[in-house]
């Protein structure tokens, strides 16, 4: 399932520009402890998070991450949008809690390790 | 002047943080941190400095000089110290943190375990705010609000799960205006090294993060400087005409 798929299925909202959503999404993790995410995230994983610094963008390169979904309604730090797009990290949104959202991804098929 | 030796712990709560005890009044804080051999020490309570000048006042008179400051919780709940000069005016500032900070429902707050006190430990009231709560602010924001207000800012207890830069941010983020990183009194400032990588240029302190008198000076910092103040330790934080941290 690709990033497009997901983001149309479970309309979420899509905060960068020029950013392709045709990745492939493999599984997914849900932290709001950027540590917790550098040590447990996997290549691919789509990131649930409410955290909305500009340091998620590193995190979510550095762990090759499929995307960051950012949940409650939350947008992005105007720093945080700049470094997606220029690092081209997607970077969407949904008003529903992380729970929610986490469930919903996981009927769909992506799962956590 | 003559350079000299002070022993400074610049992170102890007082009974207005909701987790400090009751017996952090201004006058056991200075008693003990008289006896623990501090020179110089700062009240930081949660995301106020309401407590700061009774301990000021509480000190005068003997020589143990106390800087006012805060424990700021940000946005991404990262505790953020902030340390000002003794008799700064911080009216404006707290008005500023005060708009910034969220009220939560009434059950939610720990009013009786917020009290304002006097130097001589009498109960002036109690802060109907909601102090464990995190402010609006950015980490970035934290740190400029503190900086505009002639303050110092500096991440607290980054070896820590919880409410530290490092856990809540993964890593230290460029270019965020920092005078340096605490690590809490359970790691070395070289076991810290060890774990999280060197911080350069940002100098390592060592303080309590105390919340009851006992643990007041369990851990300190060792600064060469000329006189107990901010502008001092500022200096002596950045390395700069001869003064320096001598020990952690």
């Amino acid at each position: 399932m690709t990033l497009s798929d997901l983001a149309t299925r479970l309309e979420l909202r899509i905060f960068t520009s020029g950013v392709p959503l045709d990745r492939p999404v493999r599984g997914g993790y849900a932290s709001d402890l950027l540590s917790d995410v550098i040590g447990h995230a996997r290549k691919d994983d789509l990131w649930v998070t409410m955290q909305v610094h500009p340091n998620i963008v590193a995190v979510a390169v550095l762990k090759e991450l499929a995307g960051v979904v950012l949940v409650g309604g939350r947008v992005p730090a105007a720093e945080t949008l700049a470094q997606a797009e220029r690092e081209k990290v997607p970077l969407l949104g949904t008003g529903l809690p992380t729970f929610e959202l986490a469930g919903k991804l996981y009927t769909m098929g992506v799962k956590g390790s | 002047m003559a350079l000299r030796r002070l022993r400074a712990d610049l992170h102890i709560h007082t009974c207005l943080s909701p987790c400090g005890e009751l017996a952090m009044s201004p006058r056991a804080v200075v008693e003990r941190a008289r006896a623990a051999g501090l020179d110089l020490i700062a009240v930081t309570d949660h995301n106020t400095t309401e407590n700061a000048g009774a301990v000021i006042e509480a000190a005068a008179g003997t020589e143990l000089a106390v800087l006012p400051g805060i424990e700021l919780t940000t946005a991404e709940e990262v505790h953020v110290l902030g340390l000002f000069e003794t008799g700064a005016a911080l009216g404006p500032f707290q008005e500023e943190v005060y708009r910034n900070l969220p009220d939560l429902p009434a059950k939610m707050k720990f009013v009786e375990d917020q009290v304002l006190v006097d130097a001589a430990d009498y109960v002036r009231g109690f802060c109907p705010r909601c102090l464990f709560g995190a402010t609006l602010f950015s980490v970035q924001e934290a740190v400029e609000l503190i900086r505009s207000h002639g303050g110092l800012a500096i991440a607290c207890h980054i070896d820590r799960e919880s409410f530290s830069l490092i856990s809540q941010l993964g890593f230290i983020p460029p270019g965020l205006r920092l005078e340096a990183v605490e690590v809490s009194p359970r790691l070395t400032a070289e076991e810290a090294r060890a774990e999280f990588g060197p911080f350069d240029p940002l100098q390592v302190v060592r303080f309590s993060d105390a919340h009851k008198p006992e643990e007041i000076g369990s851990a300190a910092t060792e600064f060469l400087v000329e006189r107990p103040s901010l502008g001092e330790i500022r200096l002596a934080l950045a390395g700069a005409q001869g003064r320096r941290v001598i020990a952690t």
